[in-house]
């Protein structure tokens, strides 16, 4: 419509149409909704069928929820920088696990400080070269993410017969991070709170953040701006590795053993949380506040399903079905992708 | 049933549809009876879009009728509006990029020889059936859907915009061949910003303002006037200059073109653009105009010849360059600057963050205290808070200017700012140009519209295949003038 009157008169639309528009500018509330309704289920519903009796709500179940959340809301933060560009990072799975594994393993070696400086070397490394790929040779971003995790798993595998007989070390200070718990909280969130306070500003707060958003909305418009898109997306794919590298380190501490699968299963999930959150993989519009949601949502999620006893296939299909209705409830009600 | 005028072949009364709270239309109304051309007509936001969506079925109206031969329409949708008589030719072309000519009228069911009857007749030489669609030229696509659309042998055409992609020569084929088909018996609903075409083609003009029509009057001499008051609800006057002081450049000029050449479309233009001139642009479409801003600008670089910005010698990579030197842009096409999806303000900020030392923290007060100036001064409405796609058209081509308003002017190159917006914004336009070149800007002002030169601009370059073959005194220059020179008929006297 280019109406002017119609726009003069926006805010008196109907009712749904507005709920609808308001839901699209703050996603996330009904995902906060959403999350709430599902951890009702979980302990009225869940638990009375599995166990005879209603579940309470303890501080352990709170944190251990919690505690698995922030390994995946990280990976997810990738997802979203990168889908504000309509991009995608699939290495970001494979660099969290080359970093876990890759501090473990060097850790007796060459010391902690060391081996986590490597450990962090190595995601901005995939990163630079996802950013020259996407930015500078123009390979779409998901085969050129998908080709990097892939050389990447191959470059771990080989690493892996050369470190096979020095043991690993998870450093302590990791287990703490990942393992510990102050006043019934994870101590995670040391780390992901300031995290991603740091992720909502970048994304709210700064240039970069903007043209982040321009680049998904309009490169073109981005372009006659006077923005080189090839600086903006190196600098993303390599801000996006270090964070997949952090992640990992963080879920070594978790987990404690290093292997080469270690963090690969939380890719998709990670995807999955962005785009739950609200984030469009065309590009332009996502919030990392609502990808944090998302990521709590899938815990939750999982959480269930495990104890309902399914069998591992019927549990990840289920859980691909909950993502796509979620997703489809979300598109529905607020008109957008 | 015996009524004294024929029977109308369309014939909509007390059409209203609103949109949630807002009416969009409340009572419009419009009849065309067999062999007339009927200019359905309103400035932005006066409801001729959603008018248009609900004569062509895309819309379902709340209350009034449609009739086509007398019979309500059953327009439930475009396919059935199809059926039932009326075929419209929207400004976009409808055919589909990645097939063969031959492929898209079997889609349409358009029956191949009257097809390609109707292209040769207006104009366009040696189509092959085989050619992709994605191939071919904007001005070529524009004609043969207009050619698959009177192949179809409807009663009713409607025409949105058709000669707005159209160089001059086609243009006039064009209307003849609309006259001819109206000649024969056929209606036809001619939307158009062109007041030349309508005077030209049209029998009757029906007129919308704030959602109702306001007048049917008949084409003739001075009508032009009547038009634009009904349309604006107040007498306005376009064709008049504001009487001004005749700009002398002095000094050293700002940019600097020398035997620039573009292979193959642009082989020799040469010009002076100097602080406080407006210098216009005039060419017919595809005269190599486009290639000329792109290099300008920084999206392409010239094969030949030297650039000069303030007397330093330039070659631009990418747009950054150029704006750093004070050359900026706006495109001809608004969805080609403007991020839909996002706000005003971020539209008009978008240059504060290019560069890489700008990527920290935003200078909100800063910010919002350009971006403010800039919106009053465009005028821009901004009662629509948020995404820039919620604008009228010429709105958003405000925030498009109001970009460069906003990161400072010093050399502007303007491609057809004007393009496809409404009378009222257009006269919001030349005297922000004006005022631009008067606080020292240079700009350089190409417009497909000649009446539009001695509004805006000081001196006005002519373009004709590839080179500049005239320089003209814009405030004296009448429009005949201009269209001699745009068609090259100056160039003998330029040569020698």
């Amino acid at each position: 419509m280019s109406d002017t009157r119609i726009h003069a008169e926006a805010a008196e639309e109907r009712g749904l149409v507005r709920l609808g528009r308001f839901l699209r500018d703050n996603p996330v509330i009904p995902l906060i909704f959403f999350l709430i309704l599902l951890i009702f289920a979980h302990f009225y519903i869940v638990m009375p069928v599995r166990t005879g009796r209603t579940g309470a709500l303890s501080a352990f179940w709170v944190n251990n929820l919690i505690k698995f959340a922030i390994p995946l809301a990280m990976l997810a933060a990738c997802q979203v920088l990168t889908m504000l560009t309509a991009g995608i990072d699939l290495s970001a799975g494979i660099v969290a696990t080359i970093a876990a594994f890759v501090c473990a393993t060097l850790s007796p070696l060459i010391g902690v400080p060391g081996a986590v400086a490597i450990a962090m070397a190595c995601g901005v490394v995939v990163g630079l070269v996802n950013g020259f790929g996407v930015g500078v040779v123009r390979v779409h971003p998901l085969i050129m993410t998908l080709g990097t995790g892939l050389i990447a798993t191959g470059c771990l595998q080989v690493y892996q017969r050369f470190v096979i007989s020095t043991g690993t070390l998870v450093p302590e200070f990791l287990v703490w991070l990942g393992t510990g718990r102050t006043a019934g909280l994870p101590n995670g969130l040391f780390l992901f709170l300031p995290f991603a306070a740091f992720i909502l500003w970048l994304m709210r707060f700064t240039g970069f953040g903007r043209l982040l958003f321009a680049l998904g909305s309009n490169e073109n418009a981005a372009k006659l701006s006077g923005v080189k898109s090839w600086q903006v997306f190196l600098a993303l794919y390599a801000l996006s590795g270090v964070i997949a590298a952090l992640a990992g380190l963080l879920y070594l501490g978790m987990i404690r053993t290093p292997s080469l699968q270690l963090a690969n299963p939380l890719l998709l999930p990670s995807v999955a949380a962005a785009v739950i959150g609200g984030t469009s993989i065309f590009g332009g519009r996502g919030s990392f506040a609502g990808a944090i949601v998302g990521a709590l949502i899938l815990r939750v999620i999982d959480t269930m399903l495990t104890l309902l006893q399914m069998p591992e296939g019927a549990r990840i299909a289920l859980f691909g079905l909950i993502i796509l209705l979620v997703t489809a409830l979300y598109v529905r009600i607020t008109g957008s992708r | 049933m015996s009524r004294t005028e024929p029977q109308a072949l369309l014939d909509a009364t007390g059409v209203a549809k609103s949109f949630g709270a807002v009416r969009a239309l409340t009572d419009a109304s419009l009849h065309v009876s067999p062999g007339e051309v009927v200019a359905l007509m309103g400035a932005n936001g006066a409801g001729k879009s959603t008018f248009v969506k609900i004569i062509t079925g895309a819309l379902r109206p709340d209350a009034g009728t449609v009739l086509i031969r007398g019979k309500p329409a059953q327009v439930g949708s475009p396919a059935q509006a199809r059926r039932s008589g009326l075929v419209p030719v929207y400004q976009e072309p409808s055919l589909i990029p990645d097939l063969d000519v031959a492929d898209n009228l079997r889609l349409g069911d358009t029956p191949v020889e009257p097809f390609r009857h109707w292209v040769s007749e207006l104009g366009i030489e040696g189509l092959r059936l085989d050619h992709m669609i994605a191939d071919l030229p904007l001005a070529t696509l524009r004609i043969l859907d207009l050619a698959r659309a009177i192949a179809a042998e409807p009663d009713v055409l409607m025409l949105d915009e058709m000669t707005a992609a159209l160089p001059t020569d086609l243009v006039e084929k064009v209307l003849k061949t609309v006259r001819g088909q109206a000649d024969e018996g056929r209606g036809v609903i001619y939307i158009s910003h062109r007041f030349t075409e309508i005077q030209e083609l049209c029998d009757s003009a029906t007129v919308l303002r704030d959602g109702r029509t306001v007048g049917d009057l008949k084409i003739e001499a001075g009508a032009e006037e009547q038009v634009v008051e009904l349309m604006l609800g107040a007498k306005i006057d376009l064709g008049k200059a504001a009487a001004r002081a005749r700009h002398v450049n002095e000094g050293a000029p700002r940019l600097s073109a020398r035997g620039l050449a573009v292979a193959p479309k642009v082989t020799d233009v040469s010009f002076d653009l100097y602080p406080g001139e407006v210098l216009g642009v005039v060419a017919l479409e595809g005269q190599g105009q486009d290639e000329v801003f792109e290099v300008l600008s920084g999206f392409r670089k010239a094969t030949g010849g030297t650039l000069e910005v303030d007397g330093d010698a330039v070659s631009f990579n990418h747009p950054s360059q150029a704006i750093a030197k004070g050359l900026t842009f706006v495109p001809g096409d608004r969805a080609e600057a403007l991020m839909r999806e996002r706000s005003v303000r971020e539209n008009i900020a978008l240059p504060f963050s290019a560069r890489l030392r700008d990527w920290g923290p935003l200078k909100g007060r800063q910010e919002r205290a350009r971006v403010a100036h800039a919106i009053e001064k465009l005028q821009i409405d901004t009662r629509a808070q948020g995404e820039v796609q919620r604008l009228s058209g010429g709105n958003q081509q405000k925030v498009t200017i109001g970009r460069w308003l906003a990161h400072g002017v010093e050399t502007l190159l303007l491609f057809d700012p004007t393009r496809g917006i409404d009378v009222r914004t257009k006269r919001q336009i030349y005297p922000l140009v004006r005022e631009l070149a008067e606080q020292g800007a240079a700009v350089l002002y190409y417009t497909s519209e000649l009446e539009e030169v001695p509004l805006a601009c000081d001196r006005a370059v002519v373009i004709f295949n590839g080179r500049v073959v005239d320089v003209v005194d814009a405030a004296d220059a009448d429009e005949q003038t201009l269209m001699r020179a745009a068609y090259g008929l100056t160039e003998a006297k330029a040569a020698s």
